[in-house]
C-alpha cells in the first residue's frame, strides 16, 4: 500500500518537463559510494486490511486496556467524552500545521486563545502558552525562565515532585549550568524547615507540586512566604483537575504554574502524547517559551487571532531564543479545550469532588484492613500512599489476574518507601471496583 | 457559508451543562472535611457553560475556518505536509493503545512494547544507525537530546573543552537554539556558491574546541551537500561528531542513509517523514538514532527484547538522563509504525523518489518568473526568490503568499532560509498528483503576471478568506492573550 | 530624509545626542525604516556601565530582533519609560521623542570616532552596510 497518485505516464511527462531521462538522474549529486544499495531490512508492504488486522492484534496484546486502574502517578484514567474524539477527528484541525498563515488558520488560533483563557482562569496566572511537550518538560523550562530572570543558578526541587519531572529538570539544567538540589519531605510533604535552610541568595526558584506526587496537599502558604523572602520564584506543578476544588496557585504566590494536562480529555495512551501546561505572571511573559496567540483585528475591521510575541522564539531569535521548542502539543490542547467546554464551570468542581470523595472512601476502607495503613495523616486530593504488609510489587502482580491495576509501588523511585503503594481514584472507578481491590488487598495480607 | 465564530465564552449561559458523571455511590461530605478549608477554591474558574450541541457546533464551525492537508495543497517547505493515511488514525484510536497506563505491568502491555521495539529497529535500519530512543516529543526535542548525547560523549572522554557546535547559515532556527540549550556556543558556517557547506570556512574553525557539526542533508535549500564525505572527514579528524537533522529525510529514504554518510547522531520527525499529522502544531515525535559507541548515552528507558518478552531498560550506564516523562509520544509512534508497515522498504523508497520528482517538476515549471539562487536539481524541496518581481513591481514574497490563499493553496514557507532574500520554500511531497502540482505552478505564474498588471491586488490579498490581513504589529504592541469576562 | 546636524552617528545606525556630559542614545530614521513597525524595546537598567560598542538595548519588530550598540561608553542615568507603552515613538520620532536611554559620558574622546551628519547621510544612502 502506498499513497502515490502519479501514474507512470505522469512521471514520464514530468521528467520531460524537468529535462532529465530518469528519476535516478535527479539523485546524481549523491556521491556513488554513499548510495544505498540493496533493500532495507524492513517487513514487506501490506495492504490496508492487513495493516488493520496487524494493528488490532498488537492492540489486543495490551491486556491492561480493560483493567480497573488505580495507578495514577502522573497519568490518570479519567473519562474522555465522545465530543472530544469527535472534534479531534476533524481533519481541519489535525491535518493543519502550526498556524503561520492566520487568514486560513483561525480555527487553530481561536481554539488556542480559548485554551489560554481557560488555563489562566484555572491557575490565576496572566498568560498561558499554547502548550509544552508535557508537564515535566514544562517544569524543566520554567526553571530556565526563573534562572534567566533572577540571574541565579540554583534550583530547589522538592523530593515530593514527580520523579520524572525531577529527572527532566536535571537533564535540562545541565545545559544552563544550573545546579538542581532536592528538598527532602517530611510527613509526605515538602519539609519547610529544610527548605528554609537551603534558601540561599543564589536560589532562582523552588519547584513544588500541588497536590504532590503522593497526592498530598503541600503547606503552600508557608513555603511561599519563605520563597518570596528569599527573592526566588515559586514554581508550582499542578494536577489541573484538582483546581476544580483547590484554590488557584496565584492566590498563594506562585509566579509560574506548570502541569500535566493529560487529565483534560487526553487518554493515558501509554504515556503520550500528553499536554504540558505552562502559565506565568506578566513579569515572565517575554521569557515564556512556545507559541502564544493574541487577539487583533484584520484590515476589514473584524476580530481575528494571530501568533504573537514571536520574537521570543527560535525561528527568529535562533541561538538567543528563550527555548528551542517548535512543534508542541496543540491537538492535546484542543482536547483540553473541548473537554473543559464540555465539563464547564460546574462540571470541573463536581468531577473533582467525586474524585476526592471516592478516594477518601477507598483510603478509609484500606486503613481498616488488617496490616494496611495510610502512610501519612496529611490531607490528600485523589491519590494516597498506603503502607503494605507485603511487597507492593507482589500486590500489583497478583491483582493482574483479577484485572485490577492496584497502584504504583513507590519503592521503584523512593527506596525509603519500599513497602508503600500509591493509589489513585478517578470518577470512573466504581464502588464494585474499589471493593474488589479491597478484597484483593485483604487476601494478600 | 463560513463566518467568524464567537468565543466559546461568549455563548455561555449560566446553568447550561453538557457533562454527565457516573454515579457517586459513596458518601460525599463537604470538601472542608477532606481538605484544609484554606486550600479550597472560593471563586469558580470562569469556564463556559454550554450544552453538548453548543460544543459540537462551536468547534465544527470553527474547524471550517482552517486549511489542512485534507482540504488542499500544503507545500510548506521543510514541514513535509504529506497526506496522513486514515488507517493510521484508526489504529491510534484503538482502545488497546489509548487506554493503557504507562506504569501498567509490562506483561499487560506487550503489544505496545513490541510496537515500540520494532519501530526502533525499523528507524535504525532506515537511518543506517545502530540504536534508537523514541523518547523525544518533537524534532527540536530530538535535537536537544542528540546534542546532550554529544556533550556526554565528550565528557566521558575528558574532553570538556569542546564548547562549540558548528551550524551552517542555512540551518533551521531550532539548531542554534538547541545547541545553546544544551550548553554550547554556536558558530555559524557560511554556505558556498553551490549552496553547500563552505569547506574552507569549515576547515578554518574545526579544531579541538568543537564538539560537533549539525547538518541537514539535503539542506533547507533542498540541495544535497555533495561534499558530505569531505565534511565528515574534516569533523571526525579533529574529534568532533556529526549530527543529522532529519527534518528533510523525506528525500532520502532507501536512497542514502545518514549512518552511511558518516553521521553519528540523528533525529527523525515522525510527523514529517513518517506521515503522522501535525495536529495544528503538534504532537510530533522526534526519535533519536545513534551509532553503537553512543548507545550508552541514550535517554532512559529504552525498549528491549530478551527473546521472549519486551521490557523497559532503565539501566543505560552513561545515560544523559530523562528528556520527557514516560516513553515519548506513543500514539504518534503507532501511526508511524502503521505507515512503515503499509509502505514497506520499496514503498518508502518510491515515496522519496516521487517527493523529489514532484519538487523538481514545480521548480522547472515556474522558472520563467521566479529566480533560482542555486541552479541545481533539488531534492524534496526547493527555494526560489521573486527577485525580478520585487524589483519591477514592488510585490514581495508576503504578497505572493497571501494571494495564493485566494487560489485555495496554503503558501510555501516564507523568508526562510535567511540566506536567500525573499525566500519562497516549496515542498510538495510525494502524495500530490501532477494535476495539483500544475494547478499550483499555474497559480504562481498567474500571480506573477498579476504583480505586473495589478500589484495592488497582491498588496491587499487575500480577498476571499474569512479574515483579511491581520494586524500583527498591533497584537504584539498590546498583547491580548486571553478573554476576560466583560471584555 | 534629513538627519539632525547636532547628532553623532554610528555605522550600525545608532545616534548620540550630546548635551554637556550627558548623551541620549537612540536609533536613526534609517534603522527604524529597515525594521518596520517597532513593537517592543528592551531597555537597559539605570546604573549599568556600558562600553562603546556593547549592546545597550534590543528593538523588536513583529518578526525581527535587532541589537543596538552603544555609540559611547558611560553609565545609564535615565531610560525613556514612554516607549514601554508606545514603542512606535521609535518609528514616529526616532531622533526626538523616540530616544532610548541617556548615559553619563565616561570618555569624551570617543565622540571623535563617531560620524557627523554628512558622513552618516552618505553611509545611509549607500545602503548602510554593517548592521
Amino acid at each position: 500500500m502506498n499513497y502515490l497518485p502519479n501514474t507512470p505516464k505522469d512521471r514520464e511527462e514530468m521528467l520531460k518537463t524537468i529535462g532529465v531521462k530518469s528519476i535516478e538522474e535527479l539523485f546524481s549529486d549523491i556521491p556513488p559510494a554513499l548510495r544505498f544499495k540493496g533493500d532495507m531490512k524492513l517487513p514487506a508492504a501490506l495492504s490496508e486490511s492487513e495493516v488493520a488486522k496487524l494493528m488490532r492484534e498488537l492492540a489486543a496484546k495490551n491486556t491492561a486496556q480493560d483493567f480497573a486502574t488505580f495507578i495514577g502517578a502522573g497519568a490518570y484514567d479519567h473519562y474522555v467524552p465522545a465530543v472530544v474524539r469527535h472534534v479531534l477527528g476533524r481533519s481541519e484541525f489535525y491535518t493543519a500545521y502550526t498556524p503561520y498563515q492566520p487568514e486560513v488558520s483561525q480555527a487553530v488560533l481561536q481554539s488556542i486563545f480559548e485554551y489560554q483563557t481557560m488555563i489562566c482562569e484555572l491557575t490565576g496566572m496572566d498568560a498561558a502558552n499554547a502548550s509544552m511537550y508535557d508537564g515535566a518538560s514544562a517544569a524543566a523550562e520554567s526553571v530556565t525562565i526563573a534562572s534567566g530572570l533572577t540571574r541565579r543558578k540554583t534550583a530547589l526541587v522538592s523530593r515530593s515532585v514527580h520523579p520524572e519531572t525531577r529527572g527532566v529538570t536535571e537533564t535540562y539544567a545541565k545545559g544552563h549550568d544550573i545546579t538542581v538540589k532536592e528538598v527532602p519531605f517530611e510527613n509526605g510533604v515538602t519539609s519547610v524547615k529544610e527548605l528554609e535552610k537551603m534558601l540561599s541568595g543564589d536560589v532562582a526558584c523552588v519547584v513544588i507540586q500541588q497536590p504532590n506526587f503522593f497526592g498530598n496537599i503541600e503547606p503552600v502558604d508557608e513555603i511561599s512566604s519563605k520563597v518570596q523572602a528569599a527573592g526566588a520564584t515559586l514554581i508550582v506543578q499542578v494536577n489541573p483537575m484538582s483546581l476544580g476544588v483547590l484554590r488557584p496557585p496565584a492566590e498563594y504566590g506562585a509566579e509560574i504554574v506548570v502541569g500535566e494536562g493529560q487529565v483534560f480529555g487526553n487518554p493515558m495512551a501509554f504515556g503520550g502524547p500528553f499536554l504540558g501546561i505552562l502559565a506565568v505572571k506578566n513579569k515572565y511573559l517575554r521569557r515564556m517559551p512556545g507559541r502564544l496567540v493574541g487577539e487583533t483585528t484584520d484590515n476589514r475591521g473584524q476580530r481575528g487571532f494571530v501568533l504573537t510575541l514571536q520574537t521570543r522564539e527560535q525561528h527568529i531569535r535562533r541561538e538567543r531564543a528563550t527555548s528551542n521548542i517548535c512543534s508542541n502539543e496543540a491537538l492535546n490542547a484542543l482536547a483540553a479545550t473541548v473537554y473543559l467546554s464540555w465539563l464547564g464551570k460546574e462540571g470541573i468542581k463536581e468531577l473533582a469532588e467525586h474524585c476526592v470523595a471516592k478516594a477518601h472512601y477507598l483510603a478509609d476502607a484500606i486503613s481498616g484492613l488488617k496490616g494496611y495503613e495510610l502512610a501519612w495523616k496529611t490531607p490528600f486530593f485523589n491519590e494516597f500512599a498506603v503502607k503494605c504488609p507485603v511487597d507492593p510489587e507482589k500486590i500489583v502482580k497478583s491483582l493482574v489476574e483479577k484485572k485490577i491495576l492496584a497502584g504504583y509501588p513507590l519503592g521503584r523511585t523512593y527506596p525509603e518507601l519500599k513497602d508503600h503503594l500509591l493509589i489513585a481514584v478517578t470518577e470512573k472507578r466504581t464502588k464494585k471496583e474499589m471493593d474488589d481491590l479491597l478484597a484483593g488487598l485483604e487476601g494478600l495480607a | 457559508m463560513r463566518r467568524l465564530e464567537p468565543l466559546i465564552f461568549e455563548i455561555s449561559k449560566p446553568g447550561r451543562k453538557a457533562y454527565s458523571l457516573p454515579a457517586l455511590e459513596v458518601e460525599k461530605k463537604p470538601m472542608s472535611e477532606y481538605l484544609p478549608a484554606g486550600e479550597l477554591r472560593t471563586t469558580p474558574a470562569e469556564l463556559p457553560e454550554v450544552s453538548e450541541v453548543d460544543v459540537v457546533r462551536h468547534f465544527t464551525r470553527l474547524s471550517q475556518l482552517n486549511h489542512g492537508v485534507d482540504i488542499g495543497f500544503y507545500p510548506l517547505g521543510s514541514c513535509t505536509m504529506k497526506y496522513n493515511p486514515k488507517i493510521n488514525e484508526e489504529a491510534a484510536n484503538l482502545p488497546g493503545f489509548t487506554d493503557i497506563h504507562p506504569y501498567a505491568p509490562e506483561e499487560t502491555v506487550q503489544g505496545a512494547l513490541q510496537l515500540m521495539y520494532e519501530l526502533q529497529e525499523y528507524l535504525a535500519e532506515i537511518a543506517g544507525m545502530d540504536k534508537v530512543s523514541l523518547q523525544p516529543a518533537a524534532g527540536a526535542h530530538g535535537e536537544l537530546t542528540g546534542i546532550h548525547i554529544i556533550r556526554a560523549y565528550h565528557k566521558s572522554r575528558n574532553e570538556a573543552a569542546r564548547t562549540k557546535i558548528l551550524i551552517p547559515d542555512s540551518a533551521h532556527g531550532t539548531n542554534p537554539a538547541s545547541g545553546v540549550l544544551a550548553g554550547f556556543q554556536t558558530v555559524q558556517i557560511p554556505s558556498d556558491s553551490r549552496g553547500g557547506v563552505d569547506i574552507e570556512a569549515l576547515e578554518k574553525v574545526m579544531d579541538e574546541t568543537v564538539a560537533g557539526l549539525m547538518l541537514t542533508n539535503p539542506n533547507t535549500l533542498g540541495l544535497f551537500d555533495e561534499n558530505i564525505e569531505k565534511i565528515q572527514e574534516i569533523v571526525h579528524k579533529k574529534g568532533g561528531l556529526l549530527y543529522y537533522d532529519g527534518a528533510n529525510a523525506n528525500a532520502i529514504m532507501g536512497i542514502a542513509r545518514p549512518g552511511d554518510m558518516g553521521f553519528d547522531v540523528l533525529h527523525f520527525n515522525l510527523h514529517k517523514t513518517f506521515s503522522t499529522p501535525h495536529g495544528g502544531g503538534g504532537p510530533g515525535s522526534g526519535p533519536v538514532a545513534v551509532k553503537k559507541e553512543l548507545a550508552q548515552f541514550l535517554p532512559v528507558p529504552v525498549v528491549e527484547f530478551d527473546g521472549q518478552k519486551y521490557y523497559l531498560n532503565y539501566d543505560v550506564p552513561n545515560t544523559v538522563g530523562r528528556m520527557k516523562s514516560f516513553y515519548g509520544n506513543f500514539l504518534v509512534m503507532v501511526k508511524a509504525y502503521a505507515y512503515i508497515r503499509s509502505l514497506g522498504p520499496d514503498g518508502l523508497r518510491e515515496a522519496s523518489q516521487d517527493a523529489v520528482l514532484n519538487a523538481n517538476y514545480i521548480l522547472r515549471r515556474i522558472l520563467e518568473y521566479y529566480d533560482l539562487p542555486y541552479d541545481r536539481h533539488c531534492k524534496h524541496e526547493f527555494v526560489v526568490s521573486p527577485q525580478r518581481i520585487k524589483k519591477e513591481t514592488g510585490c514581495h514574497t508576503m504578497d505572493i503568499s497571501k494571494r495564493l490563499l485566494d487560489y485555495g493553496v496554503h503558501p510555501p514557507t516564507n523568508y526562510f532560509p535567511l540566506i536567500v532574500d525573499e525566500a519562497i520554500m516549496v515542498e510538495p511531497t510525494e502524495t500530490e498528483s501532477k494535476e495539483t502540482l500544475d494547478y499550483f505552478a499555474d497559480a504562481l505564474i498567474a500571480i506573477a503576471k498579476e504583480a505586473y498588471s495589478n500589484p495592488e491586488m497582491l498588496h491587499k490579498a487575500p480577498h476571499t478568506t474569512v479574515v483579511g490581513r491581520l494586524d500583527e504589529a498591533g497584537a504584539a504592541k498590546n498583547p491580548r492573550i486571553r478573554w476576560q469576562k466583560g471584555m | 530624509m534629513t538627519y539632525p546636524v547636532n547628532l553623532k552617528y554610528t555605522e550600525t545606525h545608532e545616534y548620540a545626542k550630546i548635551e554637556g556630559n550627558k548623551a541620549y542614545f537612540g536609533i536613526t530614521h534609517y534603522a527604524q525604516d529597515q525594521l518596520g513597525d517597532i513593537v517592543f524595546v528592551e531597555l537597559p537598567e539605570v546604573g549599568r556601565e556600558i562600553k562603546a560598542g556593547e549592546i545597550f538595548a534590543t528593538v523588536e519588530s513583529v518578526k525581527a530582533v535587532s541589537d543596538c550598540y552603544a555609540p559611547l561608553s558611560g553609565k545609564v542615568v535615565e531610560v525613556n519609560e514612554n516607549i514601554n507603552d508606545s514603542p512606535d515613538l521609535l518609528n514616529k520620532d526616532p531622533h526626538g521623542e523616540g530616544w532610548i536611554c541617556a548615559v553619563e559620558i565616561s570618555d569624551p574622546s570617543e565622540v571623535n570616532k563617531l560620524m557627523d551628519v554628512a558622513a552618516y547621510e552618505k553611509h545611509a544612502a549607500e545602503g548602510g552596510g554593517h548592521h
